[in-house]
């Protein structure tokens, strides 16, 4: 198989090098493109006013927390099935990103929350299973610091990982399944969005930017990871490195 | 069973068995999750006697009162079937308005109406340029006119 090449470092590293500008600067237009969408060209809505651009960070951010936890919990179930070094590289190197997107979800919803609701944080079920979201990734991050064997490190990792897998669909279903003082899914829902479209395309348009930004910043976290475990090793001398 | 065989299934039942413990442990709190009851939970009994709680709910339209001197207000709140009268004294939120979604906390008095302390908007999923919903009730109000 031609994949299975690329789960090596030495192959891994020079392809990742190649794709990470291509990737940077489609990231680096989408986000243009979504900011200029978001912030000028979007219409104000009918209920919030102009408080409705804070959604175009805060979905796609909110969106990207579990996007990057589910493919760090894929990540996990491979590498501790097929044991490939690659795949705990990825997730050490995509936890800070996820933690991030996580607490940008936070912390904008928290702005957005003041004006429209009266309050800056409430415990409903969707404010808390998104806050336990975070504390899985710090405590994933702090998992690995706390233990020096690198492979027992990444096999506590993986199994933490695994674990904290089943409160993405608590995350998701939380608005369905309990009364919450967060609205429901406007955008993933089997009867189609509701969201206006001129609001619904610069939303997607922000998706993609953060999607991109997030495969950008990995490639380049896990680069410099393999820098640092394969150091003085022959095939990173016969690439000059 | 291979060696990797053996590892994925355990790695499945172990996501399934821990799963299904979140969810038993989830059911059994299920009445302590929810963020607040609504008119007809509250008028059925299920809310807490003498305890401050949350109801929500829609304001129904025309039910909105100011008092003329200070923030007082009344208003009700409906859930299309029951109705429940409720006062506050304080400052809305900007989202507060007749027809839209709310959650309130406070205790039932023994008149029956809700004495709250906190009144929070709650957002619909719905997004919309103002356009748009004036082009919806137009249509609206030729339907059923």
């Amino acid at each position: 198989m031609i994949f299975q090449k690329y789960a090596a470092a030495k192959y891994f590293y020079p392809l990742a090098g190649k794709c990470l500008p291509w990737f940077t600067w489609l990231c680096v237009l989408t986000l243009a493109a979504g900011l200029y969408l978001g912030l000028f060209v979007a219409p104000p809505d009918y209920q919030q006013g102009e408080t409705v651009r804070i959604m175009f960070i805060h979905v796609p951010a909110a969106w990207m927390s579990m996007f990057i936890y589910a493919s760090m919990a894929g990540a996990a179930a491979i590498g501790l099935v097929w044991k490939i070094k690659l795949t705990d590289t990825f997730i050490s190197s995509a936890a800070p990103i996820g933690a991030s997107f996580t607490l940008l979800a936070l912390v904008t919803g928290s702005l957005w929350g003041k004006p429209m609701w009266g309050t800056w944080w409430v415990w409903d079920a969707r404010l808390t299973s998104e806050l336990i979201l975070l504390f899985l990734y710090l405590g994933f991050m702090s998992l690995q610091s706390a233990i020096d064997d690198p492979r027992r490190a990444a096999r506590a990792g993986a199994i933490l990982v695994l674990v904290g897998v089943i409160n993405l669909p608590v995350i998701h279903y939380s608005v369905e399944w309990w009364n919450t003082l967060h609205q429901p899914a406007s955008v993933a829902r089997i009867d189609g969005p509701r969201i206006h479209s001129s609001i619904l395309i610069p939303l997607l348009v922000m998706m993609a930017a953060f999607k991109l930004f997030f495969v950008s910043v990995v490639l380049l976290r896990m680069r410099s990871e393999i820098l640092e475990n394969e150091a003085g090793s022959h095939w990173l001398k016969e690439q000059g490195v | 069973m291979k060696p990797r065989h053996k590892k994925i299934s355990f790695i499945a039942l172990a996501v399934i068995g821990l799963s299904l413990v979140t969810l038993l442990i989830l059911n059994a709190f299920k009445d302590n999750i929810v963020y607040f009851h609504s008119p007809t939970d509250i008028k059925a009994g299920k809310a807490p006697v003498n305890q401050t709680f949350r109801l929500g709910g829609m304001v129904k339209d025309g039910s909105v009162k100011h008092n003329k001197e200070g923030l007082k207000v009344t208003f009700i709140v409906t859930d299309t079937i029951k109705d429940i009268e409720v006062n506050y004294e304080g400052i809305l939120p900007d989202l507060f308005r007749e027809g839209q979604g709310v959650v309130t906390q406070g205790k039932l008095n023994p008149a029956g109406i809700f004495m709250a302390d906190q009144v929070l908007a709650k957002h619909d999923e719905n997004y919309m340029p103002p356009e748009a919903k004036a082009a919806m009730d137009a249509a609206k109000t030729l339907k059923n006119p």
